[in-house]
C-alpha cells in the first residue's frame, strides 16, 4: 500500500486543525506515518493514532529548533527513507515550504507548494498568479513533497483508531554543520483572535483607519473573525507586520473578507482575492477594491463599521 | 566582499498575467525586474558601500536566468548600482521548475566564484510570479551554504552575519558565518531608484553572457525535461465581477448586516 508521511513541527499541547487536515489528506493517499519534532504529549500521540497514524517518527536530536530549517530537512529526509513514503505532506508556512525545498533537493523529489487539494493519484491543485489561474500539477519523481494550505479539506477521522508505533530516526551527524543558528527568540503576544490564515472571517483595515484599529477589532470580535491590514497600515506601525495581507504578507481565502479603508492595490488583492465573499468600505467610489467587491459601501468606515457592529450584537444578543 | 544578487525578470503584476503553451509556463512579455529583488540589491549595495565600495574591493554581481529579455533585469540592476552582471540564457532552460532553476543557478554561482570565492548570495523573499520561495532554500542546500531566509534586518561584522526573521508567533535572531545565502523581505530597506549618473555609468559595466555549456550543466537536467514537477492543467479563473455598490445614507452598517445575514455569514 502507498505510504504518506506527514511532518508536524512541534505539535505542541494539542494538534492544530491544519495538522488534522494533513492527516486527512494523507489517509486518502494510503498508509499514514507522522514525523514530528519537539515534545510529544501523550494525548497528542493518542490523537495522532485516532487520526490514523500507524508510525510516529521522532528525531534522535533534541536541538533542531536551535537552527533554521536545514537540520529539520535532514531529519525528515531520514524519516522518509525509514518510512518508504511516496508522498510527504507539510504545512504551507515559511518554514514548511523551505523544509520542503531542501527535502526536494536531498531526495531528488518534486516539490509543490500552496496546494489546496490532493487527488488520490497525487495530483495537486493550486492557484497561481495571485489567484488568476487554478492549476493541477504532479511530481514526476518517486517521492512527491507537497505543502498544503490551511482550510483545504474538511477534517475527518477514520473508523478505526490505531496505536502508533514509536520509532527514533537518527539525525545525520552533519545536519547542523552548515546551518544558521537561532540565537534569540522574542515571543509575540497572542491576540486571542483566530489565526489570520485559518480564520473563516477576516476584517482588514488600511491607511483609511488612520491609526485606529479599535472599531475594526470590535467588528472582528462580533463576527468571531481575525484582523488583517494593508501594508500602508503595517508600515505606519499601527498594527504588527504579521497582520499584513498581500503579496508580501499573508494570503488568505476566508468565507468573508471585509476590507475597510483599503484602496485595493494589486499587491493587496494578491493576498485576498480568492476570498469567497468580499465586502469593501471606502470613502472613494473610484477605489479599485470596488471592482472585486460583492458588496461595496461608499462611505466613512468610522460611521459604517461601528453601526454594523452594534447591529450584529443586537441581532445576536 | 563579493556578493551575487539574484534578479529575476518577471511579468509586471500591474497587467493581467497569463500561462501559455503546452507546459503552461508564464508569458514573459511585459516583464520587469521583480520588485522583491530590489530589496536584495539594495541590501547588497549597502553592504558594499559600508566597506568602501569598489575601491574597497567589493563587488556586487547581478545574476539573472531567463530568455533574452531577462538581460533587462541585469541592466536595471547595473543602473541602480551593481558593479557587473551575468545573464544565464539557454533555450533548454525554458519551463524549469524550482528544482531545475536552483540547479542551474547553483552552477552559475559556482562559475562566478571560480576566480575568487563568493561571500554572499542575496535574493528576494520570493519571485513575484512563481511565489514559491523554494529557490533560495534549494540554492543553500545545493551550495552547502547556511541559509538565512526572510531576513528583515541584516548585519555583517567580519564573517559573522546577524539577521532578524519574523515568524507568526515569534521573531528570531539568526546567526551564521560567511559564505552564506540570505533572502530578504520588503521590510529590510527602501530600495533606491536609478539616477542619471547611474544610467550613464551602467553602459560601461560588463554583462557576462552564460550558457549551459559555460556552467557545465547538461540540457537534460533543466527545462521541462529536467523539472521534477509538471503543470498538467491550467484554467483561468473567471475574473471577479463587482457586486452591489451602495452609498452610505446613514444606514449602510445595517444594510451590511442584512447582506451578511442573507449570505448566512453571521
Ligand atoms: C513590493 C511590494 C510589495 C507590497 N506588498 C503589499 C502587501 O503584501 N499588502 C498590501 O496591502 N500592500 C502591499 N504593497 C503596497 C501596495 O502597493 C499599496 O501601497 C497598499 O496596499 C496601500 O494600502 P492602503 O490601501 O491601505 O492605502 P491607500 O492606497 O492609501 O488607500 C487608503 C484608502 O482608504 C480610503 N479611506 C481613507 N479614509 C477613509 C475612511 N475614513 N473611511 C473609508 N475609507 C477611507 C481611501 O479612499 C483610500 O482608498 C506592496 C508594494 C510593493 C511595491
Amino acid at each position: 500500500m502507498a505510504k504518506a508521511l506527514v511532518f508536524i513541527d512541534n505539535p505542541g499541547a494539542a494538534l492544530k486543525k491544519s495538522s488534522l487536515e494533513l492527516l486527512t489528506i494523507a489517509r486518502s493517499l494510503g498508509e499514514v506515518a507522522v514525523a514530528f519534532n519537539g515534545e510529544l504529549h501523550d494525548d497528542v500521540a493518542a490523537a495522532l493514532g485516532a487520526h490514523g497514524a500507524s508510525v510516529l517518527y521522532r528525531p534522535s536530536a533534541a536541538d533542531l529548533d536551535d537552527y533554521l530549517v536545514a537540520p529539520k530537512a535532514a531529519y525528515l529526509a531520514a524519516a522518509v527513507a525509514a518510512s518508504g513514503a511516496g508522498t510527504v505532506l507539510l504545512e504551507n508556512t515559511a518554514d514548511g515550504k523551505e523544509i520542503a525545498a531542501r527535502l526536494g533537493v536531498k531526495l531528488n523529489a518534486g516539490v509543490i507548494t500552496d496546494v489546496v487539494g490532493v487527488d488520490a493519484d497525487g495530483t495537486a491543485h493550486k492557484s497561481v498568479l495571485a489567484g488568476s489561474y487554478t492549476t493541477t500539477a504532479k511530481a514526476r519523481t518517486a517521492v512527491a513533497v507537497l505543502t498544503v494550505k490551511p482550510n483545504s479539506v474538511d477534517v475527518e477521522s477514520p473508523a478505526a483508531a490505531s496505536t502508533p508505533e514509536a520509532v527514533t530516526v537518527e539525525v545525520p551527524s552533519d545536519a547542523t554543520a552548515n546551518a544558521a543558528r537561532i540565537t534569540g527568540r522574542a515571543e509575540k503576544a497572542a491576540s486571542g483572535r483566530p489565526e489570520l490564515t485559518e480564520a473563516r472571517i477576516v476584517v482588514a483595515g488600511g491607511r483609511g483607519v488612520d491609526g485606529n484599529f479599535g472599531p475594526l477589532g470590535e467588528l472582528a470580535d462580533a463576527l468571531g473573525g481575525a484582523l488583517g491590514a494593508s501594508r500602508a497600515a503595517t508600515d505606519a506601525g499601527w498594527i504588527g507586520h504579521d497582520y499584513q495581507v498581500g503579496q508580501t504578507g499573508k494570503t488568505v481565502s476566508p468565507q468573508l473578507y471585509i476590507s475597510a479603508g483599503i484602496s485595493g492595490a494589486i499587491q493587496q488583492k494578491a493576498g485576498m482575492q480568492t476570498s469567497k465573499v468580499i465586502v469593501a468600505i471606502n470613502k472613494d467610489a473610484e477605489s479599485p477594491i470596488f471592482e472585486i467587491a460583492d458588496f461595496g459601501i461608499i462611505g466613512d468606515l468610522f460611521k459604517v463599521v461601528p453601526q454594523a457592529t452594534e447591529e450584529i450584537k443586537k441581532r445576536k444578543g | 566582499m563579493k556578493i551575487v544578487v539574484l534578479v529575476k525578470h518577471v511579468p509586471d503584476a500591474q497587467f493581467d498575467r497569463h500561462l501559455t503553451g503546452p507546459g503552461n509556463t508564464t508569458d514573459r512579455d511585459e516583464s520587469i525586474l521583480s520588485e522583491l529583488d530590489e530589496y536584495a540589491l539594495e541590501a547588497a549595495l549597502q553592504l558594499s558601500e559600508a566597506r568602501g565600495g569598489a575601491k574597497g574591493g567589493n563587488e556586487v554581481i547581478a545574476l539573472s536566468m531567463g530568455p533574452a529579455g531577462a538581460v533587462n533585469a541585469v541592466k536595471k540592476s547595473l543602473q541602480i548600482g551593481a558593479s557587473s552582471g551575468a545573464h544565464l540564457s539557454d533555450d533548454a532552460l525554458a519551463g524549469s521548475d524550482a528544482a531545475a532553476t536552483s540547479l542551474a543557478l547553483a552552477a552559475a554561482i559556482r562559475y562566478l566564484g571560480a576566480d575568487s570565492p563568493v561571500d554572499l548570495v542575496l535574493t528576494g523573499m520570493a519571485s513575484t510570479d512563481g511565489e514559491t520561495s523554494l529557490v533560495p532554500a534549494q540554492l543553500a542546500e545545493r551550495l552547502g551554504l547556511p541559509q538565512v531566509t526572510f531576513a528583515s534586518s541584516l548585519d555583517v561584522d567580519g564573517d559573522r552575519i546577524t539577521a532578524r526573521r519574523d515568524g507568526d508567533a515569534h521573531a528570531d535572531t539568526v546567526e551564521a558565518t560567511l559564505p552564506a545565502l540570505v533572502s530578504v523581505t520588503d521590510q529590510i530597506n527602501e530600495p533606491r531608484y536609478p539616477n542619471f549618473k547611474g544610467i550613464i555609468a551602467a553602459k560601461k559595466k560588463k554583462i557576462t553572457a552564460l550558457t549551459l555549456a559555460d556552467i557545465g550543466v547538461d540540457a537534460a537536467q533543466v527545462g521541462a525535461a529536467g523539472s521534477l514537477t509538471a503543470v498538467e492543467t491550467a484554467e483561468a479563473r473567471p475574473p471577479r465581477t463587482a457586486g452591489t455598490i451602495i452609498t452610505d445614507e446613514g444606514d449602510a452598517g445595517i444594510k451590511l448586516v442584512d447582506f451578511l445575514a442573507a449570505q448566512k455569514l453571521l
